[in-house]
């Protein structure tokens, strides 16, 4: 029996550059950054928005790194408007002047999400690693709403600012956005080397659900949340991406096409670049985003649970990193052998008091 | 706070959402930030005529009138359906 042709992807992101003024421990991408020359060119990038379009995404997030870093960002984003894609800009703010937002603008970009290092400047600059980042965000925020552009907040949480999330909600509400993101910090990329510094304790997980129960409600009509928990102190994964290479395509800087961003981990798989093949080809056909659809590749316990077309026996790239083996049933699971171990884990490291590692650029 | 749609309130499609037709599924959609929904006759013979001027009352006399349905059945759907898209930050009512 041959395996159901996948849907189309309903999302692409786009990750323009790696490159970024800031230096976020929690940064979610990979520990080897790639350098400015191994960056697609804007035609690449034109030609892939082109087929996207064409294979049936819908919206495209422009992010990165910093995606400003880019001077060719606003071509990029007319191009992509053009071609049918709703536009989002996944940013810091740095990098971003007046000009450029009124260019942007200009360019059709639908939706603009701001990103949040910290409630004030003493925090937002500690965390973010760069000095004056926090006065500066503050005033392109104010930018955007002058210009009307909607704007999503996304506030990454982990141990060290768990404890402000009801500041963090009235920043959201001051800069009107419409929607917060709430993301517990995922453990990829850079933040898998600040465990020790981020990880937040089981009790700040359980008050950051009441807190945002209690404000959705207080808050209907006014702020959408969007709230993604801790799942180191879960006892079911999430369904990681609705499901391996389901709904949503990653082009990395150097055109790699992934199943999510984190993908690049699993050294087993090789990875298509986008200027290289058809978008098409790599989607439906190779072996890559073949590896984990649909049900035949999993191990027990998942194999046998009726959970699995629910959770799709969660995050393919966890299991790569704890269970050593992606095709693992994802540690989180309270079913996974490894689960006590990763609790175990969790505790101590939500206990401990460890400083920041800052992500760096390779020099 | 919860929402609520009078009758002289004029509902609008916030910016940054927009219906879409797609080609390759073909639907209709309404795109907004980091969602599509999809559209289903109902809903789009409703936001047809939401266009940020007509009052709910007005666009809901217009839809009885176009579609040959009580006023109160009109009135009740679609206000049930525009203060979804309102609670989901999509429609203002103004
Ligand atoms: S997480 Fe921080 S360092 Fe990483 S790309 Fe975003 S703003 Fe830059
Ligand atoms: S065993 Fe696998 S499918 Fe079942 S709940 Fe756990 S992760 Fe999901």
């Amino acid at each position: 029996m041959s395996a159901p042709r996948p849907n189309p992807p309903m999302a692409m992101l786009a990750e323009l550059t790696h490159r970024c003024p800031l230096a976020c421990p929690y940064c979610s991408n990979p520990l080897e950054l790639e350098r400015k020359e191994r960056e697609l060119t804007t035609d690449e990038w034109k030609d892939i928005f082109s087929q996207a379009a064409e294979m049936g995404v819908l919206h495209v997030h422009f992010s990165g790194g910093e995606p400003a870093s880019r001077r060719d960002l606003e071509e990029m984003v007319a191009h992509a408007r053009d071609v049918g894609l709703y536009t989002n800009l996944i940013t810091s703010g740095i990098g971003l002047n007046k000009r450029r937002l009124d260019a942007l603008n200009e360019c059709g970009l639908d939706h603009v999400q701001l990103s949040l290092q910290g409630v004030d400047s003493e925090m937002a600059d500690w965390v973010g690693g760069y000095k004056g980042g926090f006065d500066r965000k503050m005033q392109v925020a104010e930018w955007i709403g002058e210009i009307g552009f909607p704007l999503t907040l996304n506030a990454v949480m982990h141990k060290k600012n768990f404890d402000r999330l009801d500041e963090t909600i009235a920043i959201a509400l001051d800069m009107g956005a419409r929607r917060l993101e709430v993301a517990t910090v995922q453990f990829h990329g850079w933040a898998a080397k600040n465990r020790a510094a981020l990880m937040p304790t089981r009790e700040q997980a359980k008050q950051a659900r009441l807190t945002v129960n209690e404000a959705r409600k207080r808050l209907e009509g006014v702020l959408v949340i969007d709230y993604v928990p801790a799942d180191h102190h879960s006892d079911y994964p999430k369904p990681c991406m609705g499901g391996w290479a389901s709904t949503g395509i990653n082009i990395a800087p150097d055109g790699a096409v992934l199943p999510c961003h984190a993908a690049h981990t699993i050294k087993s798989l090789k990875f298509d670049k986008a200027h290289e093949k058809p978008l098409k080809e790599i989607w439906y056909d190779s072996d890559a985003f073949n590896a984990f659809r649909g049900f035949e590749w999993m191990q027990e316990p998942c194999r046998s649970c009726e959970l699995k077309t629910k959770d799709f026996g969660g995050c393919r790239c966890q299991a790569m990193a704890i269970a050593g083996d992606a095709a693992a049933t994802d540690p989180v699971c309270i079913k996974s052998p490894l689960h006590d171990e990763l609790v175990r884990q969790a505790e101590a490291d939500s206990e401990a008091d460890a400083d920041l590692v800052y992500r760096v650029m390779p020099t | 706070m919860s929402v609520e749609l009078k009758d002289g309130d004029r509902p609008v499609i916030l910016r940054g959402v927009r219906t879409h037709f797609d080609k390759v599924r073909n639907v209709w959609l309404l795109l907004a930030p980091e969602r599509a929904l999809k559209l289903d006759d109902v809903g789009r013979a409703i936001l047809d005529e939401v266009d940020g001027m007509r009052t709910f009352g007005e666009i809901t006399a217009i839809l009885a009138e176009k579609y040959d349905a009580p006023l109160d059945r009109i009135s009740g759907d679609a206000r049930t359906y525009l203060s979804g898209l309102m609670a989901r930050r999509m429609v203002e009512a103004r």
